[in-house]
């Protein structure tokens, strides 16, 4: 019996991540069929995926099945409208989820779903893949019961309803959210095998809400003693952070939109603080309370977290600004090339300082650089998409980033910034990451120098 | 004409100068919105507590009351002595009274420390006083009065030697305390990152060619934690460009090609008890052997061993919740849970199968 001959699968279609035969041995197999050594093989390799197999890849003489014979899809009718009145992903996109890093956390309410950025196009992070954190576990707030009061050095302290709010002219913006401690894992050494382990606490979404400006006018703030906001979350841990005025009345938003819907509960529904450019613990989910004032508030989550040691001892605190950074998505950590010949490498650059001017990108480890692609739209304090294009010979290599925005800045090497600050900060790791290319076409995470 | 003109745009000018237009524009132009908060709504919501005490509340408690406070409603995640157990990072330790009189951490200068306290890292008495008020006990924040809240903290102090074993924390003498706080004087507002403007600490330049002579490898994955995030295989599209590596296995030996066999994703996936446990967030409380908010796993199958009632028991106790007869804090109703999944959770508590 020989595989081209064959036409029923064996056996029933399964997940099984044994998915690799070589080229050389599907070519033999082709060739001289199923043996028993290669049946063997196979049995040993993947065996619930041989139906798979028999239907998949081999093409036969005279063509492709895919082509030549007839699918389900085709032959039968399909479901009615509104069958799924929220629509679902595709079945075979289930493998991008969010998902925590083992070890990482011990309580899974206070802890981090990472985003698969290994799977992401362009700019704009779906609202079901959006990375989460809570400090105290998330709830579905009754937007009837939710109110935002501003107090303080206002002339006027105020309450206002969801109602209220939503009245109010709204903008729309596309902004980044990273956590300050995106990367954080990897200060004194590789931590974690992929893209989205490493970089996985960062999204981009286009917010929609009023300018926090618009709000601080409505109740008179008082602009000459008031030098900080305080932040407040409506859930159980309160969280509070302390926010410089003058950034408050820049470019802070109070949001509920979220990519055209309202916010999703993990992300702060139905009212959520958005600090363009600033670590993500300063955007306040479930936001109950502005105050204005007139000192640094030493909140917990930056007086004992989000502060960074550095090699003298001391804590820098309320690090906020999360300096500019790039990654290559795809290919990268974990993933693997089949074949030598082109790819479009791609990625994902980010400041908090503003726009990005350039991506280079080095196959080499770091020696050789070429300038890649910016996709439009590049806007400030936003994700920007990235390509270019390469052949790849086969040989080894080291696929690295860097990312250059308009004030200038560089996007450093790791070891540059351990020079500065050591390895014990936890936040605010914007080094280059590289991704080491073997000749199998395997991809993983290594630090260079 | 002219010179009325002129006279209204001196006036604008003038109101602009006193900062009084903005606000007052932007409450005419929004009229209708939003309502004056009142007294009780603030007091009830405005609970902050900054580093010069604004907002603290009048009070006292003593170490005394504060270990009660402790051992009832703290001890079960944060350790008796404060060392916490396996869930959260430790409060207290890793502090001297060298310490106290610098305001300086000396152990926070080499890495000898295994992990950094609470009490070796925080500057401000008002962020501890602040946070145990606001968000703990962690399953029941806003449950202590401001009497607990100034008794726990003075326990805390005790524990890490900052206050005498016998103490009394009020409201009078709290910035008193905050002049022995070990790493009072170890926060720096020194770098670049507090604002939009801050200067950058550290300068990379963007060399394009022949930049480096030697490449070296300073760090990778070590083998034994290739599979640690699980089969990156189906962490990735199963067709394209770039597929998924199977970490159950070691390294392809060479390049698959591009006729490499795609699998399919087709089978529906069945949850696991495990993971289950960890979904409908019963971890967050029961771990495997310790004891943690609530007993282990271990612990609640050793006590129901052999009772023939077993499984319908627990399902009730799950459904409806308990009455804190392993501890303080009760086990809480879990309506939302379905039968068939609790099922699933009660047998797998129980035979582990």
């Amino acid at each position: 019996m020989t595989l081209k001959n064959k036409t029923t699968p064996i056996g029933r279609l399964r997940r099984a991540p044994e998915n690799f035969v070589t080229q050389q041995f599907a070519d033999e197999v082709y060739e001289h069929g199923l043996n028993e050594t290669r049946r063997g093989f196979l049995r040993k390799s993947f065996v619930t995926a041989l139906g798979a197999t028999a239907a998949g890849s081999a093409i036969a003489a005279e063509g492709d099945k895919a082509i030549l014979e007839k699918q389900t899809w085709q032959t039968t009718l399909g479901q009615p409208v509104a069958a799924r009145p929220y629509g679902l992903p595709s079945k075979w996109e289930e493998p991008l989820q969010r998902r925590e890093s083992p070890g990482l956390t011990r309580v899974s309410a206070a802890s981090v779903a990472f985003a698969p950025l290994q799977g992401f196009f362009g700019i704009i992070t779906p609202n079901g893949l959006h990375f989460e954190r809570h400090h105290q576990g998330w709830y579905d707030v009754d937007p009837a019961q939710h109110r935002l009061m501003v107090n303080g050095l206002v002339k006027q302290e105020k309450v206002f309803t969801m109602d209220d709010l939503m009245r109010l002219p709204s903008v729309s913006r596309i902004h980044f959210i990273e956590c300050g401690a995106n990367t954080g894992l990897e200060w004194g050494n590789v931590a974690v095998p992929s893209v989205q382990y490493t970089h996985g606490m960062l999204s981009c979404c286009e917010f929609t809400g009023v300018p926090l400006s618009v709000l601080l006018d409505m109740c008179g703030a008082d602009l000459k003693k008031g030098k900080y906001i305080l932040a407040e979350g409506g859930d159980g841990s309160g969280m509070t952070r302390t926010i410089p005025l003058e950034m408050a009345l820049k470019d802070v938003l109070v949001v509920w939109g979220m990519n055209g819907e309202m916010l999703r509960p993990e992300n702060g529904y139905p009212l959520r603080l958005l600090v363009p450019g600033v670590q993500g613990v300063s955007s306040v989910k479930w936001l109950r309370r502005i105050e204005v004032g007139d000192m640094p508030y030493a909140a917990k989550d930056e007086a004992v977290h989000y502060i960074d040691l550095m090699p003298n001892g001391l804590h820098r605190q309320y690090t906020s600004v999360q300096e500019c950074k790039s990654v290559i998505t795809t290919p990268s950590g974990g993933q693997q090339l089949l074949d030598k010949g082109f790819y479009n490498i791609s990625g994902m650059a980010w400041s908090g300082r503003g726009k990005i001017k350039h991506v280079d990108v080095s196959v080499d480890g770091g020696n050789n650089w070429r300038r890649a692609r910016l996709e439009t739209p590049v806007l400030s304090k936003a994700v920007t998409r990235f390509n270019l294009d390469w052949v790849w010979d086969g040989s080894p290599g080291i696929l690295m980033s860097r990312a250059i925005d308009d004030t200038g800045y560089v996007q450093p090497m790791i070891k540059q910034l351990r020079e500065v600050r050591g390895t014990r900060s936890i936040y605010h790791n914007n080094a280059i990451q590289a991704w080491k290319l073997d000749t199998n076409g395997e991809l993983s995470n290594v630090q260079v120098g | 004409m002219f010179k009325l003109a002129n006279l209204t745009k001196t006036l604008v000018l003038a109101g602009l100068a006193l900062g009084l237009t903005a606000e007052s524009i932007a409450q005419s132009k929004y009229s209708g919105i939003g309502r004056p908060a009142t007294k009780a709504e603030v007091i009830a919501w405005d609970i902050d507590v900054r580093p010069d005490f604004k907002g603290l509340p009048k009070g006292s408690g003593d170490t005394l009351r504060g270990q009660e406070v402790w051992e009832g409603r703290c001890a079960s995640c944060h350790g008796t002595f404060g060392e916490s157990n396996e869930v959260f990072t430790p409060i207290v330790g890793g502090t001297t009274k060298q310490d106290m009189k610098t305001g300086r951490v000396a152990s926070l200068l080499s890495d000898k420390q295994p992990q950094r306290t609470t009490l070796m890292k925080v500057a401000t008495i008002s962020t501890l006083w602040d946070y145990v008020y606001r968000a703990m006990p962690w399953n029941a924040p806003r449950s202590l009065t401001p009497d607990e809240t100034y008794a726990v903290l003075a326990y805390m102090l005790a524990l890490g030697e900052i206050v005498p074993e016998e103490f009394t924390l009020s409201d009078k003498n709290i910035a008193e305390v905050q002049k022995l706080m070990p790493n009072r004087n170890g926060m720096t507002l020194n770098h670049g990152m507090w604002t939009v403007n801050g200067k950058p600490d550290v300068k990379a330049t963007a060399c394009m060619t022949n930049c480096t002579k030697h490449i070296s490898i300073g760090s990778t994955l070590p083998d034994y934690a290739r599979n640690a995030h699980e089969n990156l295989a189906l962490q990735n599209r199963a067709y394209g460009p770039f597929r998924g590596v199977d970490t159950t296995k070691p390294p392809l030996p060479q390049l698959p090609g591009k006729g490499m066999m795609s699998v399919s994703m087709a089978a529906a996936e069945v949850i696991s008890p495990e993971a289950l446990f960890k979904k409908q967030n019963c971890a967050a409380c029961h771990a495997a052997v310790n004891k943690g908010i609530g007993p282990s796993v271990a612990d609640v199958a050793a006590k129901y061993k052999g009772q023939a009632d077993a499984i319908q028991k627990m399902h009730t106790k799950v459904k409806v919740g308990g009455a804190g007869v392993w501890g303080s804090v009760p086990m809480p109703p879990h309506a939302h849970v379905s039968d068939s999944d609790i099922d699933v959770l009660v047998k797998w508590m129980l035979t582990g199968k």
